[in-house]
């Protein structure tokens, strides 16, 4: 193995290679354009004594400011880290340089699942630099409450480049919600966020992500999973607050027999918001299962929806499921689902579905006392209302909570 | 709506006028009268395509069954041109016979949005054998009888004081009918006889249903118009006889 030394140096140059290749999907960004030298921001030990950002923001985001109901939480400002802290035994959370300069074994965990040469944004996290959160589940340890991280941008024309490393060691169980929010008067922005999921022999991860962004606001999330022998990995993807254009299409690799992965989305789209959203699961070992589930909904804006599912190992099972619903004419939606087979003893299907709310469903509830408004708006919720198996109660309730407030100023 | 006790037994709770009902440009109702007082079940016999649905459908107030002649009357109120929520909320309920699937729609849910208020769900539940499916997506996956008590669960959720119901029998296995004959004789208050006040129109094409739930009146519909009303037993043997031709015969 080449030692750590070799191993950066590969990477930059990996990277400086890549510096101008553009993503395969999605507009193309010109990162000259951003100029922000980020702000300093103060560390606080408590969550409450963070300073430099309004606690509704953070609330805004998903970070419940008391912790309460939460194993451990960390907040990013910008490219600064000013709080983080774990309150259960069993699980760890570090900044991501810290954590380089705690464990000399770190770097292993870094561009692995994703590399670094992907395209131009993973060159650029890695070249200029990056923080984010290292989060370790220790072997056996199962917490009962989700770890909360919030990834704020508060300054305008600022460039966030996040790198997170999500280590879930045999037989543990983590959960974590990432809210990722921007100050209102962030004009524009461009948020890179790198994040790599390793889910070891029998462990389990479940991960939500609800972004709330602002109309001036590009991202580029970059984000990979590698799933040993009986690991689930469960990944939710909220968003419904507009954004200037999002493009990600994280792939889980399933390298260990039985393992699981599931992906959901649920994207709604206003006037001016395009959104190409993915979602790839490799099975590549026996009894492996996946599930891609997305919800897409456009009030104006403009959807591409995709999935790939790639069976390369027997008796794999797979399903992708894409919905789409246009409200709102103006923008449009495109669903992509893609299955591939390499060996013949696999079960892998899929379905797609785009357009209106049916007339008769809007009736059915109309019948029963729901006005043709109130039936429109149960039946979107019900469209968004992806019930995710596996989740602990505490979870899933929360969920469901975070789910509701976003929708609300949504829809 | 509240139940009064001392409501005469003869108030009309709908009358049916003159009733003409086009559906996508085509005419199916060419005139229907019917009358129907507290307290009272009437069922309506007839062969398939003869407008027995489409009355139905035109008494819930569906947009895409168009009056263009006659009125409906509720309660007294005039209703022809109310939207279908308002008509529920006023009290009347349907069956639906081939209901959608609303996915992400808990029939937990519904049956909450059908009440509107405070309901004993787990009881109603319990009732009709539905208990396991109440964290369901409404009607995903469920059987010709899971249907049928889905949708009378929905109903007793509801309360409605007119029920119109499209062929409760069909579909259903007996076990099943047994279940869905005791829902019904209850949203009709079967087990009352001077203090009833809730009314059903019952689509039958077998009329086993009747083996369950005592109607007072029967209309045989032919060619979108009511032939012939009277005994629906009287009625029903006829049928099964002479078949629906003589029935369509004995008006000219």
């Amino acid at each position: 193995m080449a030692s750590p030394e070799d191993r950066i140096r590969e990477l930059k140059e990996r990277a400086m290679r890549a510096a101008g290749k553009p993503a395969p999907y999605g507009p193309d960004i010109d990162l000259s354009q951003y100029s922000c030298t980020p702000q300093e921001c103060a560390y606080a030990e408590e969550l409450s004594d963070i300073r430099d950002v309004d606690p509704e923001e953070l609330a805004r985001s998903g970070v419940d400011i008391t912790g309460k109901g939460r194993s451990g939480s960390f907040v990013q400002l910008d490219n600064t880290i000013v709080h983080r802290r774990a309150l259960e035994k069993g699980v760890e959370i570090l900044g991501t340089t810290e954590a380089l300069r705690k464990y000399d074994w770190a770097w292993e965990y870094f561009w692995n699942v994703v590399q670094v040469d992907a395209d131009k944004y993973t060159a650029d996290v890695e070249l200029n630099g990056y923080e984010g959160y290292f989060i370790r589940a220790l072997p056996g340890s199962r917490t009962v409450y989700p770890l909360q991280a919030c990834l704020y941008i508060r300054s305008p024309r600022l460039v966030q480049r996040v790198h997170n490393i999500i280590i879930a060691e045999e037989n543990s169980e983590l959960h974590i919600i990432t809210g990722c929010a921007s100050d209102h008067r962030v004009d524009m922005a461009l948020h890179l966020g790198v994040s790599e999921f390793y889910v070891k022999r029998n462990a389990k991860i479940t991960f939500t992500m609800i972004h709330n962004w602002v109309p001036g606001m590009d991202v580029r999330p970059r984000s990979g999973a590698v799933v040993e022998e009986g690991g689930v990995f469960l990944s939710n993807y909220i968003v419904m607050e507009p954004v200037r254009s999002l493009q990600l299409y994280p792939t889980a690799r399933l390298v260990g027999e039985g393992a699981v992965a599931r992906f959901n989305s649920v994207l709604v789209a206003r006037p001016g918001v395009e959104m190409d959203v993915g979602s790839r699961v490799v099975l590549s070992a026996p009894r492996c299962s996946a599930e891609v589930v997305s919800r897409a909904i456009t009030l104006g804006g403009s959807i591409v929806a995709r999935g790939h599912l790639r069976g390369e190992a027997e008796e794999v099972k797979a399903h992708l499921e894409c919905r789409g619903l246009i409200l709102e004419e103006g923008g449009g939606m495109l669903a992509i689902p893609e299955l591939e087979a390499t060996v013949p003893n696999v079960d892998m299907s899929h379905e797609a579905a785009v357009g209106k709310i049916a007339q008769e469903e809007i009736e059915y509830l109309m019948a029963r006392g729901l006005s043709e408004e109130e039936a429109t708006a149960t039946i979107v919720r019900g469209f968004l209302n992806v019930r995710i198996e596996g989740l602990p109660p505490v979870l899933e309730r929360e969920i469901q909570r975070m789910m509701e407030i976003s929708q609300r100023s949504a829809l | 709506m509240p139940e009064r006790e001392e409501e005469p037994r003869d108030q009309v709770v709908l009358e049916v006028r003159d009733l003409h009902v086009e559906v996508e440009g085509r005419e199916i109702l060419h005139g229907v009268d019917l009358m129907i007082k507290c307290g009272e079940t009437h069922v309506l016999f007839g062969p398939n395509g003869s407008g027995k649905t489409t009355l139905l459908m035109a008494i819930m107030g569906f947009p895409r069954y168009r009056v263009t002649r006659g009125r409906i009357i509720f309660a007294g109120e005039d209703i022809t041109g109310l939207d279908p929520h308002l008509r529920a909320q006023r009290g009347i309920g349907i069956m639906f016979q081939r209901p959608p699937t609303i996915r992400g729609l808990a029939l937990r849910d519904m049956v909450r949005l059908c009440a509107g208020g405070e309901i004993d769900l787990s009881a109603m539940a319990e009732e009709i054998n539905l208990v396991d499916f109440l964290d369901r997506d409404v009607n995903y996956g469920f059987s010709g009888g899971e249907i049928k008590r889905s949708e009378l669960l929905q109903l007793l959720a509801q309360d409605p004081r007119l029920v119109l119901l499209d062929e409760p029998e069909s579909g259903v296995d007996m076990e099943n009918l047994q279940l869905v004959g005791r829902a019904i004789r209850k949203l009709l208050q079967k087990d009352r006889r001077r203090t009833r006040t809730k009314c059903g129109l019952i689509i039958t094409h077998t009329g086993y249903i009747l083996d369950y739930v005592e109607a007072d009146t029967g209309h045989v519909m032919c060619d979108g118009r009511i032939v012939c009303s009277g005994n629906p037993r009287e009625q029903l043997e006829g049928i099964r006889k002479f078949g629906f031709e003589e029935c369509a015969r004995c008006t000219r």
